[in-house]
């Protein structure tokens, strides 16, 4: 299974499906990540993690724990 | 009648720029019922009169209404109970998608509702175009532009409001989801909430789909009808190969998407906006961190180095000491006239050439006098030998007593020093001026001494640090309305959260490292509750100014000066934090709630100088008023603790009373055997210890440099331990309370940091007395069982939640 964990950057993915539940997936959604929404992979923190994504628009970051939640096509 | 309108809107959407046009200078700031949110009220500006007011509630910003955040659970709790005449949903223009999203919601509670779109002259400035007619008559409710910012369109908008909230029309919401999804919305809303006001069911059924706990809790639903629903939503989840929650979110924003198409047109896709630009440089992988430390210094060196600890200076030496002199004239003729006094009184050769010799025998402090009178700087000389003066004159049989040569009085100060008022224009501080004035009513002493020891002295501790506050805040304010706030919490995540804090504790925890006070307000800044109160329970055990001198203190007279005892403080703070994040994220009290991780980097936005100065004395003033009482009222109860005693068996008012016949002194002699296992149960450590919780320079005080006499070093390490870390002074107490805005946090973080402190000075005294010698089998045992049970929280597994528990109270 393809995750948003291991897009390469300055890629541009399409959400397939959100694992998961609870709290941080509803959080995920209500961000605007949802099935079949693109995702366009901006940069990686300094630090290596979280990373910039955007989504819908704007940007958004999201640590590479929860990006794991999340299955790319 | 009076009219109520509820703000809402997604964080960085202008919210609060927005109520600040509106309601101008009539706000009121208060809580929401029960929890420690901010709840914000004020009256709309010309368009309340006494019997017609229309009022104005800010919501906080907020994504959605789901039941995961206490902010979205506190905004749907106000909006079920409170039912608003009408809401204004502000959305910024530039991001209408994911604004939309919460629009969605907010339709659906059958409330009016009036979409106002901001940030539309950036849209124009972009190129884009946006048909508000056509996104109004698909949404079904009134749309506007304005732009906050300018004040364009606030009129016009509040005049709508008004008009919608008055005619009392109920909102109906026009989007529907999929079929089957629709199916199962109207069969709840048969089964269940058929005798509900047809306005409220729509919102309530998708939330019992969505099986919100809050929701079902709140309608007291039995469990045949739970079931009987729950055959419903299982087939529709079936049917969409989702769960529920999650097939509404997608359908809401398959909705929006379907509708924004047709309303709005973006004409440079793929261009670069400004925020990309400058994200390219500030969160660029490797120029990031550079970037990031260029701003702490400045902002760590203009509120913390210069202008914060000259605003302080001022507000402690000249506004609440003995004066200043306005505008710096005849401060330089004044410090002129001290240098030659200095040169010709003080700086003797025969006071130089005992020091020297002093120096070489080895006597604590020589160096630092030598090194005051080589440098010619008078005050750092007079405060050296206010501490070290009495060890010159007693040790190698008073060889190297300078007091005789010195221009000394009886009571051991300067005398014929020049006078300040003599020089240029001189502003007396308060207390001299109250000091005069209660002179020449001839008030009784102890009154005199509470007035100005207690009332007027505890009043400039509050109102000392003001004045930095004010340059740290501005500096706050103007870091979180640019964007860059954000980016600080997006660099920083990865070391801190580790420790159960965010990216943005750094700021807090540097600004620490200057003064306490600032560094728990400038926690603020943190969304997160859970992060925020770690942030603020853990900040005061990194060594703030006021400890340098006890660092500087224990490390002279017990360390002679050894270069490490000063870092290991700062090693011990970090130390602290450290372990303190890690043992207390694992605790109930803050694995209960869930931290979306989650996280909008706003575009980047020149603040306006109107917005940064209201947010700077809205915490400020909120620091005055809240932490204020707690600080004032200490100073007085310390105050007096020290100056009424028993001497001689009599209980008498002294305003010079030795400090052992204080009550002060009782009550520490009392409990000096708690710190016995410390390896500092003395009276004078005790009370030094106490006396710190004025201000952690008062330690210094209350022990001269010979009262070590007779402790080991290990046990005066154990002290400045417990002092580092132990209950920070009133003035950060008082913060501590303001912050939490809780009386269980705040004793809950005061009592956590003494505990700690207690711990920690345990493990150094009691495992380091098996080096020393001095082994104390009980102590250690005791020890090593606090040893113990610290490694295995550090260790043991960490479960985020996954659900609120927080019950917020359904009415005010």
């Amino acid at each position: 299974m393809q995750t948003l964990k291991d897009a390469v950057i300055g890629q541009t993915v399409k959400v397939k499906r959100l694992h998961g539940e609870g709290a941080v997936k509803r959080r995920i959604m209500d961000m605007g990540i949802t099935k079949g929404v693109d995702v366009h992979i901006r940069k990686v923190a300094p630090l290596g993690d979280p990373i910039e994504v955007t989504v819908r628009g704007y940007e958004l970051s999201i640590r590479k724990a929860d990006a794991e939640m999340i299955e790319i096509e | 009648m009076s009219i109520k309108i509820a703000l809402a809107g997604n964080p960085n959407s202008g919210k609060t720029t927005l109520f600040n046009a509106l309601t101008g200078s009539n706000q009121f700031v208060g809580n929401w019922p029960g929890v420690t949110v901010e709840k914000k009220e004020g009256k709309i500006k010309g368009h309340s009169s006494k019997d017609d007011e229309v009022i104005l509630v800010d919501l906080p910003g907020i994504y959605s209404l789901s039941p995961y955040t206490l902010e979205e659970v506190v905004s749907r709790n106000f909006l079920l109970d409170e039912k608003p005449n009408a809401i204004i949903n502000i959305i910024d223009g530039s991001n209408l998608e994911r604004n939309l999203y919460l629009t969605t919601q907010l339709v659906e509670l059958g409330i009016p509702v009036i979409v106002a779109v901001n940030m539309m002259d950036i849209v124009r400035k972009n190129g884009d175009k946006l048909d508000t007619q056509k996104l109004s008559k698909e949404l079904g409710c009134e749309v506007t532009e304005i732009s906050a910012l300018k004040s364009e369109g606030i009129n016009d908008l509040i005049e709508k409001a008004i008009r919608v909230a008055k005619s009392g029309k109920k909102m109906v919401a026009q989007h529907s989801f999929e079929g089957s999804v629709e199916h199962a919305l109207a069969h709840i809303e048969e089964a269940v909430l058929h005798d509900m006001p047809e306005s409220e069911q729509r919102f309530l059924a998708i939330k019992l789909f969505e099986r919100d706990d809050k929701v079902i809790e709140r309608l007291n639903l039995d469990s045949r009808i739970i079931s009987h629903i729950e055959a419903d939503i299982k087939n529709c989840e079936d049917e969409l190969d989702d769960d529920s929650e999650s097939i509404i979110t997608s359908e809401r924003y398959a909705y929006i998407a379907s509708i924004i198409g047709s309303c709005y047109t973006k004409r440079n896709k793929g261009k670069l906006t400004v925020t990309d630009k400058i994200d390219k440089v500030v969160t660029n992988r490797w120029l990031a961190l550079p970037i990031f430390a260029i701003v702490m210094i400045i902002v760590y060196y203009v509120s913390v180095s210069t202008v914060g600890t000259w605003a302080t200076d001022w507000a402690n030496d000249g506004l609440f000491g003995d004066g200043w002199h306005l505008f710096g004239i005849g401060s330089s003729q004044y410090d002129d006239a001290v240098s030659e006094y200095a040169e010709n009184e003080v700086f003797l050769p025969e006071v130089k050439t005992a020091l020297e010799g002093a120096n070489e025998a080895g006597i604590t402090g020589a160096d630092e006098l030598l090194a005051a009178a080589e440098d010619k700087d008078f005050g750092a000389f007079e405060e050296a030998y206010g501490s070290y003066g009495e060890e010159l004159a007693v040790k190698e049989n008073g060889k190297y007593d300078i007091t005789p040569m010195l221009p000394i009085d009886e009571e051991g100060e300067f005398s014929d020093t020049p006078d300040p008022a003599d020089y240029g224009v001189w502003v007396p501080g308060i207390p001299v001026l109250v000091e005069n004035g209660l002179v020449a009513v001839n008030c009784a002493d102890w009154l005199q001494g509470l007035i100005l020891d207690g009332i007027v002295g505890g009043v400039g501790a509050v109102l000392g640090f003001v004045p930095q506050m004010i340059v740290l805040f501005i500096f706050l304010a103007f870091l979180e309305a640019c964007g860059y706030m954000a980016r600080i919490a997006f660099i920083m995540d990865r070391i801190f959260r580790k420790f159960g804090l965010s990216g943005k504790s750094f700021i807090p925890m540097l600004i620490g490292s200057g003064c306490g006070v600032p560094g728990v307000m400038a926690s603020r800044t943190i969304e997160n509750e859970r992060d925020r109160r770690m942030t603020i329970m853990t900040t005061t055990f990194i060594p703030c100014g006021a400890k340098l001198p006890i660092i500087a203190l224990i490390s002279a007279a017990l360390f002679n000066g050894t270069w490490w005892v000063a870092p290991s403080a700062y090693f011990l703070g970090i130390a602290a934090i450290i372990v303190s994040g890690i043992m207390l994220k694992k605790t109930k009290m803050f694995a209960g709630d869930p931290a979306p991780f989650v996280m909008e980097l706003p575009a980047y936005h020149m603040p306006t100088v109107g917005n940064i100065l209201r947010s700077m004395w809205e915490r400020a003033s909120s620091f005055i008023k809240r932490a204020g009482t707690i600080i004032l009222l200490s100073s007085i109860i310390i105050w007096a603790g020290s100056c009424f005693g028993i001497v001689d068996g009599i209980f008498t008012f002294s305003a010079d009373m030795e400090l052992e016949d204080s009550i002060l002194g009782i009550v520490g002699n009392a409990i000096c055997w708690i710190f016995s296992p410390l390896g500092f149960g003395n009276i004078k450590a005790t009370i030094a210890t106490i006396m710190g919780l004025v201000a952690k320079e008062e330690v210094v005080g209350v022990f001269g440099v010979l009262d070590f006499e007779g402790m080991t070093s290990l046990a005066g390490y154990a002290f400045l331990a417990f002092n580092l870390l132990c209950a920070p002074c009133f003035a950060a107490i008082g913060a501590i309370r303001r912050e939490m805005n809780n009386p269980k946090w705040t004793a809950f973080a005061i009592a956590y940091q003494c505990v700690f402190a207690y711990a920690v000075s345990l493990m150094i005294y009691q495992i380091g007395s098996i080096f020393t010698g001095g082994l104390n089998i009980i102590g250690l045992i005791a020890a090593i069982i606090v040893a113990a049970f610290i490694i295995y929280m550090l260790v043991k597994p960490y479960k985020a939640a996954d659900k609120l528990t927080l019950k917020t109270k359904a009415k005010a």
